[in-house]
């Protein structure tokens, strides 16, 4: 098994936290795991991505030019990044910022209003998790309760009273995903 | 064995640094190493170390000095542009004979490049050391576990030697996160040595830590002293890493984050039918001649890879002394070479066929 | 025959001597410098203070590069301008020790101005003895940033104008605003007058990091009788009368004996 997953937005939307909860539950199941994340210099506003390998076997490569996987969460990611997504790919949009698609042939993508899920749980800022939700229902690395074990482990003191929302974000995430296919 | 811990590179580094007894730390902001330092902040004095915000690398070098002359476990971290500072500052620890660790995350260049992952100091790090006759032992760590491992062992070699000690990395092993088995923090060494400073030297004779001695033949002296110290560590820290075929048509050399991207490559390229092996020096500066000699002999071409403008693939050509083909894959200002391209690259060269005369 | 002259040798006592901190290594200063009176003063206060066993040197680069060979401590040579820097470093590592820096006007004034600062603002429990003579001296006598208006050096060959070289640069005044010192003080040589209190300032200096205040630093005007171009007792008279209108005489902090800025000792 090697999974090389992509996950793209724009800074403060939660792409690289919500890499880091998949890494850190991914390393706790004794996978071999990386994480790697590009920032533009702008702290907030700027494009923000992570790729992560996941794999049972020799890590290698933490870059990849095709990725498996990738979880884009507005419209300025897809238009970046959708067309190198390796053939067979999968790719899970979060159709709230991202109306507009392109037809891809090779490619299965699953659309979750990730944003408009995290609005109705209480906060816009949980749709990183709703995505991530979504990814593990369709691609089962981990299980939900695995995701929250890691949050519970990497949330910053100062947002651990946002743990149980980020939770039901997950498991609304996975119910969209489930409905979605 | 420990529980694995995710870090990133720059914080293992830190951590590796704290549980190989390092107490002393001094360095300048600049990405994308800035979680050394902050690390450092939080964590030395926990273990009643000092971290020390310096004016300037030139300042943070030299402080390292004095520490490392006082007898510290000290190291200090920076990228590219930072390091070209501490060159004088490099050349006065060589030429003063003491011992210290300098961490180099390298991003893309020259000028002020940018904060992209690069291996573009290649030649800074293994020819550097300011002016003069002295190098950086040059050590490449291609993983977060790896840097952790080698950023202790940099400082029993720079303290072997009395030489300063270079980990070389880039952006992405910095700034990436993997799982980490640590150590417990071992205690620092004793300051006092037969040739530090300070203390009380009321009871024994008096030390100066100098880089001048104006007579020449005793200048020369020192220089071939510094060089000796050199050829042992060719001997006794030389160090590399091998993998994939054992009957190999071409062999792949890089070290680093490109190795990484090469294992993944090779492996690809032997399932394709392609028999390929990779040599992954970790020692830059003790570099394998000899094992990339024999290689050379046997092999039909050799491919490098490396994130600079044909920096590395110098010391393959020079080990190498024409008995095969050595071609070069790279990028650089801060681009990567995927592992699709080197296997892409891998078969085309399979394809193509006769490389050494047959 | 001829008269004797007879000494009484058991009577004979050492009124005057080397203090203990110099070596027996002959100094290469040119005749008529002050570099070998400002060492016998900080020799003198560090043999008075009872600290050689634990003083470390920090050698700059200048003419002053050998200090290591004179006085007999622990010692150290570091880079052009780094010396606060290294001595950061030492200090950091091993604080129980006495650490100071020997330097001059081209080291401490122009290449180290940024480390001498820092150290300062970082109260850097140090002491800094700089040595002003107005001239890069080991160089063979260029302009050096304290350079008096006017002054013919090798590179101001019809003497230092503001448009060329620029305005000399008083260390001090542009120190004592630093919170981090604790004692700072501008004294010479120049005459028997002044030697007293010069070596007052520098176990002041001294003072000052032994009891753990702070940075110290005491500039003093210095003669370079050889790119001066002047004999040795000229060199003197012209430190009073053009290098102290321009660099006058002060202590400028003293936390040492809780007088504050401009207390005892102003000139």
């Amino acid at each position: 098994m090697r999974e090389e997953l992509f996950m793209a937005g724009t800074g403060g939307q939660g792409v690289l936290l919500a890499g880091q909860v998949l890494a850190q539950a991914v390393m706790e199941k004794d996978l071999n795991v990386s994480w790697f994340p590009i920032y533009s210099p702008e702290v907030r506003g700027g494009t923000t991505t992570c790729t992560l390998v996941i794999t049972d076997g020799l890590l290698g490569s933490p870059i990849t030019g095709h990725p498996t996987t990738m979880l884009l969460m507005d419209g300025r990611a897809v238009d970046q990044h959708l067309a190198r997504i390796a053939p067979q790919g999968l790719a899970v949009v979060n159709m709230t910022l991202a109306p507009r698609l392109p037809s891809l042939p090779d490619v299965k993508i699953v659309t979750i209003p990730a944003t408009d899920i995290a609005i109705t749980l209480g906060s816009e800022r949980t749709a990183n998790m709703v995505m991530l939700g979504a990814y593990v229902a369709l691609h089962p690395v981990v299980e939900i309760d695995e995701l929250a074990a890691a949050l519970d482990v990497l949330l910053p003191e100062r947002h651990r009273k946002y743990l149980q929302l980020n939770v039901r974000a997950l498991q609304a995430g996975a119910d969209a995903a489930q409905q979605a296919t | 064995m420990s529980k694995r811990v995710l870090l990133r590179g720059n914080e293992a580094t830190a951590e590796g640094a704290i549980a190989a007894g390092c107490r002393f730390f001094f360095g300048y902001p600049i990405t994308p190493q800035n979680k050394i330092p902050e690390y450092m902040a939080q964590h030395l004095p926990e273990v009643g170390g000092v971290y020390l915000q310096a004016e300037s690398e030139l300042a943070a070098i030299n402080m390292v000095y004095g520490a490392a002359a006082a007898g510290a476990r000290v190291m200090t971290s920076s990228s590219s542009p930072g390091i070209s500072l501490m060159q004088e500052g490099l050349s006065y620890i060589v030429g003063a004979e003491v011992p210290c660790v300098v961490v180099n995350m390298v991003r893309g260049g020259p000028g002020l490049g940018n904060i992209g992952p690069a291996q573009s100091d290649y030649w800074l790090a293994t020819r550097g050391a300011g002016h003069g006759d002295g190098r950086c032992l040059t050590y490449a760590p291609y993983s977060v576990q790896e840097l952790y491992d080698w950023v202790g062992k940099a400082f029993e070699i720079a303290e072997r030697y009395r030489a300063p000690v270079m980990i070389l990395a880039d952006a992405i092993l910095a700034q990436m996160m993997e799982p980490c088995r640590l150590r417990p923090r071992a205690e620092p060494p004793p300051l006092d040595k037969p040739w530090t400073i300070g203390g009380d030297s009321s009871t024994r004779h008096r030390n100066i830590i100098n880089s001048l001695y104006v007579d020449h033949d005793e200048m020369e002296e020192v220089n071939r002293r510094i060089q000796a110290r050199y050829q042992q560590a060719m001997r006794d820290d030389l160090y590399y890493v091998e993998s994939g075929a054992d009957d190999p048509e071409i062999l792949v050399v890089a070290y680093g984050i490109s190795a990484r991207v090469c294992e993944t490559a090779v492996e690809r390229a032997n399932q394709a039918g392609v028999r390929c092996r990779l040599l992954r020096p970790i020692s830059l500066f003790p570099f394998p001649s000899a094992r990339l000699a024999e290689w050379a002999a046997q092999v039909r071409r050799i491919l490098v890879v490396e994130l600079s403008m044909g920096q590395f693939v110098e010391d393959v050509r020079l080990a190498v002394e024409g008995r095969c083909p050595v071609e070069l894959l790279n990028r650089t200002g801060g681009n990567v070479v995927t592992p699709e391209d080197v296997t892409t690259k891998l078969l085309d060269m399979a394809a193509e066929r006769p490389g050494r005369n047959e | 025959m001829s008269e004797t002259t007879h000494i009484q040798l058991d009577n004979l006592q050492v009124i005057y001597k080397k203090p203990d901190a110099l070596t027996d290594t002959p100094m290469r200063y040119c005749p008529g410098c002050t570099h070998g009176i400002a060492h016998r003063l900080v020799a003198e206060v560090i043999d008075e203070l009872g600290i050689k066993h634990r003083t470390i040197t920090i050698a700059s680069v200048g003419c002053s590069v050998y200090a290591y060979e004179y006085f007999d401590t622990d010692a150290i040579q570091a880079a052009h301008g780094r010396a606060p820097a290294v001595a950061t470093g030492i200090k950091r590592v091993r604080p129980d020790n006495i650490v100071f820096t020997y330097q001059g006007d081209g080291d401490l004034a122009a290449i180290g101005l940024a480390e001498v600062l820092h150290a300062a603002s970082r109260a850097e429990n140090i002491t800094v003895i700089f040595i002003n003579n107005a001239v890069f001296g080991m160089t063979q006598g260029q302009m050096a940033p304290t350079t008096l208006l006017g002054q013919k050096t090798t590179t101001t060959p019809t003497g230092r104008s503001v448009e060329r070289g620029g305005h000399p640069i008083n260390i001090c005044e542009m120190m004592t605003c630093i919170p981090g010192v604790a004692y700072l003080a501008r004294e010479t040589m120049a005459a028997p007058k002044y030697v007293n209190r010069a070596k007052r300032s520098i176990k002041r200096a001294f003072e000052a990091q032994i009891r753990g205040l702070g940075f110290s630093l005491v500039e003093l005007v210095s003669s370079c009788p050889t790119w001066w171009g002047l004999r040795p007792l000229e060199a003197l008279k012209h430190i009073e009368e053009k290098m102290l209108p321009q660099y006058p005489l002060k202590v400028f902090v003293d936390k040492v004996s809780g007088a504050g800025e401009g207390g005892e000792g102003n000139a």
